[in-house]
C-alpha cells in the first residue's frame, strides 16, 4: 500500500531558511518573547474567572509551562517501566511500518 | 430519509454496488453516495420513520432528531472526504468496506431502538476489519482479529442488554438510561469499549495503526463518535463518565508522548479526545452536551485531517516512524501545511475548530464547580498540544532531517487535505454555523479576552516548556520501540497462562500415561523373563531329568504313606 518514489527530487541547491545556523535560535528566542509579552497582557484587561485561581497574574502561562513539563518527566518515567524491542510480541515477518 | 431507505442503509446497499462500477465511474458513483445522503438529510425533518412491530417489540429504524442529526451530518462529510481522499486507490474490498462501515455507522446513530442499534453496532466491526486487513500483512492480519473480537465482543454484551431490558420494561427503545439494573451496566460497558474507556480502549491504539494510509482515515471517524453519540443519548449526566473521562484524557498523554509509530500517536490522541466529550456527556448539562457534541463535530475532521497528513507520508515514504523521519517539510510542504492546521485545531489555537469547541466543554465543567476535573482537562489540553500540536509535525516535517526525499502527496489527497482544513478554520472563524447544529440552543461567546489571551498563554507557555526541554536533550528521544499498554494482558500474559496450563495439564497426564505404561512394561519383561525363549519354564529340560523327578516324586509319596 505504500508507494515509494521512484526518483529523488534533488534539492541540494535548494536553501532553506530553516537550514541556516541560527534560524532555529531565533525562532526559540522569539517564543521567549512571545511568552514574555502574553504574561504581561494579563495586566491590561479584565478577568472573568470561574476559579479563584485564574486571577492570580499569568495563571494560564505558569499553568501550561509547568504541566507542560510534568507531562514530559512524568512520560520519561512511564517510558522507563513500558518500553520494550519492537519485535517484543512477535518477529516480524516483513518490514511493515 | 433517502429515497424513502434508511440514510445508514442506503449508503450500505450502495455500497454493495461499488463493484458494479470501473475506473472513473466507480470513485464519482462513490463520492455521489455521501453527497446524496448528506443533502437528502438537510432537507429532512425530525420524527421517527419506518416504524414496524417485531415479536411484540417496537422497531424504530430512523429516529431523526437534533442529536442524531449533527451526527448524520458530520458522518457524510466524512465519508465524502475520505473517499476522495482514497480516490488513487483501486482495492475494492476497501472502497466497498470503507462506504458500507459508513453507513454502518450513519445507520447507528439514527436507530430508534436497540435492536437496530446492534444490527448497525455489528456491521460497524465486522465491515471496518476489513480497512484494517487491506494493509495485507501478518502484523496487521493479527491486529485485526484481535480487533475484530473485541469488537463484536461489544456486540454481544449490547444484545444481551437488550434482551435483559426488554425482559424487565418490555420495551426496547433507545433511551436515557441510568446504571444500575445488569442490563444498563451490560450496555454502558458495550457502550464503554467502544468508547475506548480506560482499560477497555486498547483495540484503538493497537488495531488503527495497522490500517492502509486510506483506510485509517476512515477508521478515525464513525467507530469511536459513534460511541459518543450513544452515550450521550443513553447516559447523559452519569457522574461516572466524569472520571472515567478525566482518567481518559490523561493517561493516553503519556503514551502518545513516548510512541514511535506516528500514526499511533494519533491513535492515543484519538482516546484522550473521546476522553473531553466524555466528561461532557458525565456534567450533562445542555452547554456540557453542546459541549461535547462539538467537540466529536470538530474533532472528527482535524483528526481525519490529521491521520490524512501522515498516511500521505506513509504513503510516500512508506514509513511514519518518528525514528525515521524528519525534514519532510522539504519534500511535502502542502501536506505539512495542512497537518500543521489539523494540529492547530486539535490544540485548541484561537481561529481554529478545536478552541470553540473545548471551550464549551471547559465552561460547562466550571460552571458546575468541578475544580480538579477542570485542572486536569486544563493540563490535558496541554497534553493534547505537545503530542499531537507539536511531537506530530515536528517529528514527521521537522526536527533532524533524515534525508528522505519524496514527491508532494497525490493531488486527490491534497484536496481532501485542504477541504478538511478549510473547514477546521471556517468553523473555528465562524463558530455560529457549528452552534445552530448543536442539539441545544447556544448561548455562548468562545471569542472574549480572557479565554483568547487565557489560551495562548497556556499554548505559548507548553511551546516554551517544550522548546527548553527539547534545547537541553530532556525531551524523550524518537526511538525504534514498542511500549506496553493493557493489551499485554490479552496479547501474552493470558496466552502465557494458558500455555503452561496446557503444559502443565499436559504433563500431569503425560505422568499418568507414563505410570501406566511402566505397569504395563515390567509385567510384560516378568512374564517374558518366565515364558519367553530363555524363560525358566520355557526350557525344553531332557527326558532323562524328568524320569528323576518322578521318582523323587513317586518316593516322596511313598514315604508320606508310610509316615
Amino acid at each position: 500500500m505504500t508507494q515509494q518514489t521512484p526518483h529523488t527530487p534533488d534539492d541540494s541547491g535548494r536553501k532553506y531558511w530553516l537550514d541556516a545556523p541560527g534560524n532555529v535560535e531565533k525562532i526559540f528566542w522569539g517564543l521567549v518573547l512571545l511568552s514574555v509579552l502574553l504574561f504581561l497582557a494579563d495586566a491590561l484587561y479584565h478577568k472573568h474567572p470561574y476559579f479563584g485561581i485564574e486571577k492570580a497574574f499569568g495563571f494560564y502561562g505558569v499553568f501550561g509551562f509547568c504541566a507542560c513539563v510534568a507531562l514530559i518527566l512524568t512520560a520519561k518515567i512511564v517510558r522507563v517501566l513500558v518500553m520494550r524491542t519492537e519485535n517484543y510480541y512477535a518477529p516480524k515477518t516483513e518490514d511493515d511500518s | 430519509m433517502v429515497f424513502g431507505i434508511p440514510p445508514g442503509l442506503f449508503l450500505i446497499a450502495g455500497a454493495l454496488l461499488v463493484p458494479l462500477f470501473n475506473g472513473r465511474w466507480r470513485k464519482m458513483y462513490m463520492l455521489l453516495l455521501p453527497c446524496v445522503g448528506l443533502w437528502y438529510l438537510a432537507g429532512s425533518q425530525s420524527g421517527t420513520f419506518l416504524p414496524f412491530t417485531f415479536l411484540e417489540y417496537a422497531i424504530v429504524p430512523v429516529r431523526i432528531d437534533p442529536l442524531s442529526l449533527i451526527f448524520g451530518y458530520v458522518f457524510h462529510i466524512a465519508a465524502a472526504l475520505s473517499v476522495v481522499y482514497a480516490w488513487h486507490n483501486d482495492d475494492v474490498i476497501e472502497q466497498v468496506a470503507g462506504l458500507a462501515y459508513a453507513g454502518a455507522g450513519i445507520g447507528a446513530v439514527f436507530a430508534g431502538d436497540l435492536i437496530t442499534l446492534f444490527v448497525y453496532w455489528e456491521a460497524m466491526a465486522i465491515t471496518s476489519v476489513f480497512l484494517i486487513w487491506a494493509r495485507r500483512t501478518d502484523t496487521a492480519y493479527a491486529a485485526g482479529m484481535r480487533y475484530l473480537i473485541i469488537q463484536v465482543g461489544s456486540g454481544v454484551l449490547l444484545l444481551s442488554g437488550a434482551i435483559l431490558m426488554a425482559h424487565e420494561t418490555g420495551s426496547i427503545a433507545f433511551e436515557k438510561m441510568t446504571p444500575g439494573s445488569l442490563a444498563t451496566w451490560l450496555i454502558l460497558i458495550a457502550f464503554g469499549i467502544k468508547c475506548a474507556f480506560p482499560l477497555l480502549h486498547n483495540w484503538l491504539s493497537d488495531a488503527y495503526p495497522e490500517s492502509t494510509a486510506t483506510g485509517t482515515v476512515f477508521l478515525s471517524a464513525f467507530t469511536t463518535k459513534c460511541a459518543v453519540y450513544v452515550l450521550a443519548r443513553g447516559f447523559p449526566g452519569t457522574e461516572l463518565l466524569i472520571y472515567v473521562g478525566a482518567a481518559m484524557v490523561l493517561f493516553p498523554v503519556f503514551y502518545a508522548l513516548i510512541e514511535n509509530d506516528l500514526r499511533r500517536v494519533l491513535a492515543y490522541a484519538l482516546n484522550q479526545q473521546l476522553g473531553f466529550m466524555v466528561v461532557g456527556i458525565g456534567i450533562g448539562t445542555t452547554l456540557a452536551i453542546n459541549g461535547a457534541v462539538a467537540h466529536a463535530f470538530v474533532s472528527t475532521l482535524y483528526k481525519a485531517l490529521l491521520f490524512m497528513s501522515m498516511g500521505a507520508v506513509l504513503y510516500r515514504v512508506g514509513t511514519v516512524k518518528a525514528s525515521e523521519l524528519g525534514g519532510l517539510y522539504k519534500s511535502m510542504p502542502l501536506t505539512a501545511a495542512f497537518c500543521i492546521i489539523g494540529a492547530a485545531s486539535i490544540s485548541s489555537f484561537p481561529l481554529f475548530s478545536g478552541f470553540v469547541a473545548k471551550s464549551l466543554t471547559l465552561s460547562a465543567v466550571a460552571y458546575e464547580g468541578y475544580f480538579v476535573i477542570w485542572m486536569i482537562l486544563l493540563a490535558a489540553s496541554v497534553g493534547a498540544f505537545l503530542h499531537s500540536g507539536i511531537k506530530v509535525p515536528f517529528a514527521a516535517f521537522f526536527a533532524q532531517d533524515s534525508g528522505k526525499r519524496c514527491e508532494e502527496a497525490p493531488l486527490n489527497m491534497l484536496i481532501a487535505m485542504g477541504i478538511t482544513a478549510f473547514l477546521c478554520i471556517a468553523i473555528g472563524v465562524y463558530s455560529p454555523w457549528l452552534y445552530s447544529l448543536l442539539p441545544y440552543p447556544v448561548k455562548y461567546a468562545p471569542y472574549t479576552t480572557s479565554h483568547i489571551i487565557g489560551q495562548l498563554q497556556l499554548l505559548a507557555f507548553s511551546a516554551l516548556g517544550f522548546g527548553l526541554l527539547l534545547r537541553y536533550g530532556i525531551y524523550p528521544r524518537a526511538l525504534k520501540s514498542l511500549n506496553l499498554d493493557f493489551d499485554i494482558t490479552y496479547r501474552k500474559w493470558l496466552p502465557g497462562l494458558y500455555r503452561s496450563g496446557i503444559n502443565l495439564t499436559r504433563g500431569g497426564w503425560q505422568g499418568i500415561l507414563q505410570e501406566l505404561r511402566n505397569v504395563i512394561n515390567s509385567f510384560v519383561a516378568y512374564m517374558f523373563r518366565h515364558h519367553g525363549p530363555e524363560g525358566i519354564l520355557a526350557r525344553t529340560w531332557p527326558t532323562g531329568s524328568m524320569a528323576l523327578w518322578v521318582a523323587v516324586l513317586l518316593g516322596g509319596i511313598l514315604l508320606i504313606y508310610y509316615i
